[in-house]
């Protein structure tokens, strides 16, 4: 282990659906600056480790500290504002809102209260800047004006970063972002991602193995909730236990 | 600037029309009523069309401010100064309770516990004898005005009505369209969204339905000071069925809808039941019929056509 302190810090994390275990004991950190993807067959419990790490479902046991701090039993909106970001794997955008006030809205929830009544929103040019800029940051600055809904699916992708990005977070937790993505809009992501690296820890929860090979720090995989190896990926590709388990015929 | 074209007609439509054939006092009655109506829709509109929040139960903050009415009479306050921020305060403060159980489910449950709370009130007023049980309460007289009886004239209260109703609309639509109403929309198309860029929806939505109930408790001064007579009815979940078909009439995207809404649903109610003593058998179908076939509401159709 390096001198850094983690950002993310997963402690002993469980959670049991009935009698099934999604999430059997993980534990797993996210360094600063690092991206770390995580990795595993269908139903191995990758989203619901993000929703548990985002605040969107309690485990039932351990802890996630962030930045030190417990945050195991903060809202998600709390842990959101303590710099906690994340996307989803089903695209959740607002479709009738434009993509600027899509992000508008993200960037208000860090500009002071929102029990505003009389000044119309949308004309606020401090949100309006700062929503532009993350559009651009992302490469979308052109469709601002478009209503979410109507964006085509790897740009919806790309609108969710730019919500991500306008909350200001210190860690994206990325699930799948380039679910359902073309093979052109695949590239421009993967491009993107690699340029925000500079800027975020990443928990990336991702299927497409060549992403995450070109992308990841380290790789965690996942099966049966169960945490089975943890490395770089020279060291993942070569684990005999992974390549039984997932990487199995594509690697051949 | 074209979207404030309706709007703006609707009122000057209003202003002008006691020297435009509707001032004959029935008439204006029948006005006031729909604008004291028009301001309950405009209230429920904020939740409805707002924030999402289908509330059956509205009718129950009218009824709140139409009782404080009575109880202040009884004791004989009777001046606006007191009864009006008493009447207001008791409504909001009757929202925030029911607001604040019923925000923590959603959907048809949160439909049918504002429903509930609803009956309640209805209940609640039926039992107090002190003013009247079932058979209601007849006031005095109108609420006066900083100690005179100005609202006894027809005139005056047709425009403090009117001025009233502008005020909630201009109100509504800008707390909409500021920082608190794009948490409120944002929140109804989508939640989760909502609560991913750091916001919990509820204390918006508590907001919206204080306000709401607020604005309701007002219309419910106006109301019993128009027919200066207050029943449970006021109160019953007919009527807030009501406020909520002068909403989805009126079209559920704006609020100067609910307006329209009311207008129509009262002007048609009179207008059909001097017809024939049958008219809810014609009502009934064109108020079907309306839903089924003007999606956007009577807002929708007047709207400028895009593209």
């Amino acid at each position: 282990m390096t001198a850094r302190a983690p950002l993310l810090r997963i402690e002993g994390l469980s959670k049991r659906f009935g009698g099934l275990t999604v999430t059997d004991d993980v534990w797993l950190d996210v360094l600063p600056g690092e991206i770390h993807a995580v990795i595993g067959p269908n139903g191995a419990g990758k989203t619901t480790l993000i929703n548990e790490v985002s605040g969107a479902l309690a485990p039932d046991a351990g802890r996630v500290l962030f930045d030190g701090l417990d945050i195991t039993r903060l809202s998600m909106p709390r842990r959101v504002r303590a710099g906690l970001a994340r996307t989803f794997q089903v695209t959740c955008v607002l479709p009738g809102f434009s993509a600027l006030e899509n992000v508008a809205l993200a960037a208000q929830a860090r500009d002071g209260s929102s029990f505003r009544f009389l000044r119309p929103a949308a004309g606020e040019a401090r949100l309006n800047a700062a929503a532009r800029e993350a559009l651009e940051a992302v490469g979308l600055a052109g469709r601002a004006a478009v209503p979410a809904g109507a964006l085509a699916h790897g740009e919806k992708r790309q609108l969710e970063l730019a919500i991500a990005l306008a909350t200001r977070p210190r860690l994206l937790l990325l699930d799948e972002p380039l679910a359902g993505a073309g093979p052109e809009e695949t590239e421009r992501l993967i491009a993107l991602l690699d340029r925000l690296r500079a800027d975020y820890a990443i928990l990336l929860v991702e299927h497409d193995m060549r992403a995450v090979f070109a992308l990841a720090d380290r790789i965690s995989v996942l099966v049966y909730g169960r945490v089975v190896a943890t490395g770089a990926p020279p060291e993942i590709r070569a684990n005999p236990e992974v390549r039984a388990a997932y990487l199995g015929e594509d690697e051949a | 600037m074209r979207e404030a074209a309706v709007p703006l007609v609707l009122f000057a439509a209003l202003a002008a029309a006691p020297f435009a054939g509707f001032g004959e006092g029935y008439m204006l009655t029948l006005l006031a009523r729909a604008m004291i109506l028009g301001m309950a829709a405009v209230s429920l509109a904020l939740l409805v069309g707002g924030a999402g929040l289908v509330s059956l139960g509205h009718a129950a903050t009218l009824g709140v401010g139409a009782y404080a009415v009575v109880v202040l009479d009884a004791n004989g306050l009777t001046d606006a100064t007191a009864v009006v921020p008493v009447a207001v305060a008791a409504a909001a403060l009757f929202a925030l309770a029911t607001g604040a159980v019923s925000l923590r489910t959603s959907g048809v449950h949160f439909i049918m516990i504002t429903l509930a709370f609803g009956q309640m009130a209805f209940f609640t007023a039926s039992s107090l004898a002190a003013y009247g049980g079932d058979d209601g309460y007849t006031l005095y007289a109108r609420t006066g005005l900083a100690g005179t009886r100005i609202l006894e004239d027809r005139l005056a209260f047709h425009y403090a009505c009117l001025g009233l109703l502008g005020l909630a609309y201009l109100f509504c639509r800008a707390a909409l369209a500021a920082r608190f109403g794009r948490v409120l929309r944002a929140a109804r198309e989508n939640a989760l969204r909502v609560r991913a860029v750091g916001f919990d929806p509820y204390p918006y939505r508590l907001l919206a339905c204080v306000i709401a109930g607020a604005i309701g408790g007002l219309s419910g001064v106006l109301l019993a000071n128009a027919a200066e007579f207050v029943a449970p009815s006021y109160l019953s979940w007919q009527r807030s069925g009501e406020l909520l078909f002068m909403v989805i009439l009126g079209g559920l995207g704006s609020l100067h809808g609910a307006i329209l809404g009311a207008l129509a649903y009262v002007l048609l109610e009179e207008w059909l039941s001097h017809l024939t003593e049958h008219w809810r058998m014609i009502f009934g179908p064109l108020l079907v019929l309306s839903v089924l076939f003007f999606r956007g509401g009577l807002a929708g159709l007047l709207a400028p056509r895009r593209r």
